[in-house]
């Protein structure tokens, strides 16, 4: 199964980096190049790629994630930086490392959570600990020292992490 | 009209690089640094590739050649590698230079250092 | 056709990496040095796809996309050498 996955990543990608090779279309050499180029990543990381990565080759999510990027991420890093541009100029920072709790299941949401954090207002992740299911997030300007939840640091992108990551 | 476009795009885009780039001398310490280089930089490029690929469609349809779509093509595929691969590298330098002893300055509350001293006491 | 707004894109995006460039020789500690090459390998992505849209070589952004993986694990690599192997 996990062969599956893999060989349908590398063929898209293949396919997304020579098309235009026959008009706006994919000559067929370039194909069956691809075909086999697919195949032998494919085979060479059945076993790095895990099992549950099958999940990814839903189409609704796929959907979820362009409605993310394009919409709540981009606002978030549209804000984002402002924000530095405002702190650039003026120079008003007060940083601290702040412990984040936040209730996630498996790593990909926090691996999402955590780069969402990174590039949106004032905020970066230093460390992830699923063991403790808490994040360590470097603050450029405090608000809260001992915050309960996750809303004040990430605002509504847990929910998305939690709803894209399952 | 389109070239006005390309335009506007590239001069936000060069904005947030320099800004990006400022940031690196006006901050204090790594981490301050991190959050101007991450997020400035990451913006800048977004719009860069924009330029281009409202460049490359509008030459598709003046000239119907095949090598403009490769090019939007590629632009967006390097956009999206710079996406995925640019929070986690910032991210892996935070807590290198976290774990090999370099403070936040002026910090009000330091939790992870405090976590770190709780697992070696 | 050749549009010259790309080319003072370029230029505009090489300077900011040379003031990155003297943060990477003024910088006091190791890490703030990490911090400055991360920097120029972004701009330095972001001024090839400029340059090859400005040229009309699809063949520079093709670059630009190894460059970024390619930067993205010296970058890791450096890291983990910071923080002390691979604990």
């Amino acid at each position: 199964m996990s062969f599956i996955v893999a060989f349908i990543w590398s063929f898209a990608l293949w396919l997304v980096l020579t098309a235009g090779t026959n008009g706006m279309l994919w000559s067929l050499e370039e194909l069956i190049a691809g075909i086999i180029f697919a195949t032998i990543v494919g085979f060479s990381t059945r076993n790095i790629i895990g099992e549950k990565t099958q999940r990814f080759l839903n189409p609704i999510k796929w959907l979820g994630f362009i409605v993310y990027a394009v919409g709540p991420l981009f606002w978030g890093m549209a804000k984002a930086n402002l924000d530095v541009a405002y702190r650039v100029v003026t120079g008003k920072i007060k940083p601290g490392i702040v412990r984040v709790p936040v209730d996630l299941e498996n790593e990909a949401q926090y691996t999402i959570l955590s780069n969402s954090i990174t590039l949106t207002p004032g905020t970066l992740t230093v460390d992830a600990c699923p063991e403790e299911k808490a994040l360590y997030v470097h603050w450029i300007y405090v608000k809260e020292e001992e915050p309960k939840t996750s809303e004040p640091v990430a605002g509504s992108f847990e929910k998305w992490a939690r709803r894209l990551g399952k | 009209m389109i070239e006005s476009i390309i335009y506007v795009f590239l001069a936000i885009s060069i904005t947030f690089n320099l800004l990006g780039s400022f940031s690196l001398h006006r901050f204090p310490d790594v981490y301050t640094r991190l959050h101007g280089a991450t997020k400035c930089t990451t913006f800048g490029t977004i719009f860069a590739v924009l330029a281009v690929v409202v460049h490359a469609i509008w030459q598709i349809r003046e000239t119907g050649d095949p090598k403009y779509l490769q090019m939007a093509l590629h632009s967006v595929v390097a956009l999206i590698a710079l996406m995925l691969t640019n929070p986690t590298g910032a991210h892996a330098i935070a807590k290198a230079a976290h774990l090999s002893g370099y403070k936040p300055a002026k910090a009000v509350i330091d939790a992870y250092e405090r976590k770190l001293r709780g697992e070696r006491a | 056709m050749i549009f010259t707004g790309f080319f003072y894109g370029a230029i505009a995006i090489a300077l900011g990496a040379f003031i990155t460039l003297i943060r990477i020789m003024l910088g006091p500690s190791v890490p703030d040095r990490v911090v400055g090459v991360d920097t120029l390998n972004t701009l330095i992505v972001a001024g090839m796809i400029l340059l090859g849209a400005a040229y009309d070589r699809v063949i520079y952004i093709d670059i630009a996309i190894v460059y970024a993986l390619l930067s993205y694990i010296g970058t890791l690599v450096i890291a983990k050498y910071l923080q002390g192997g691979l604990e």
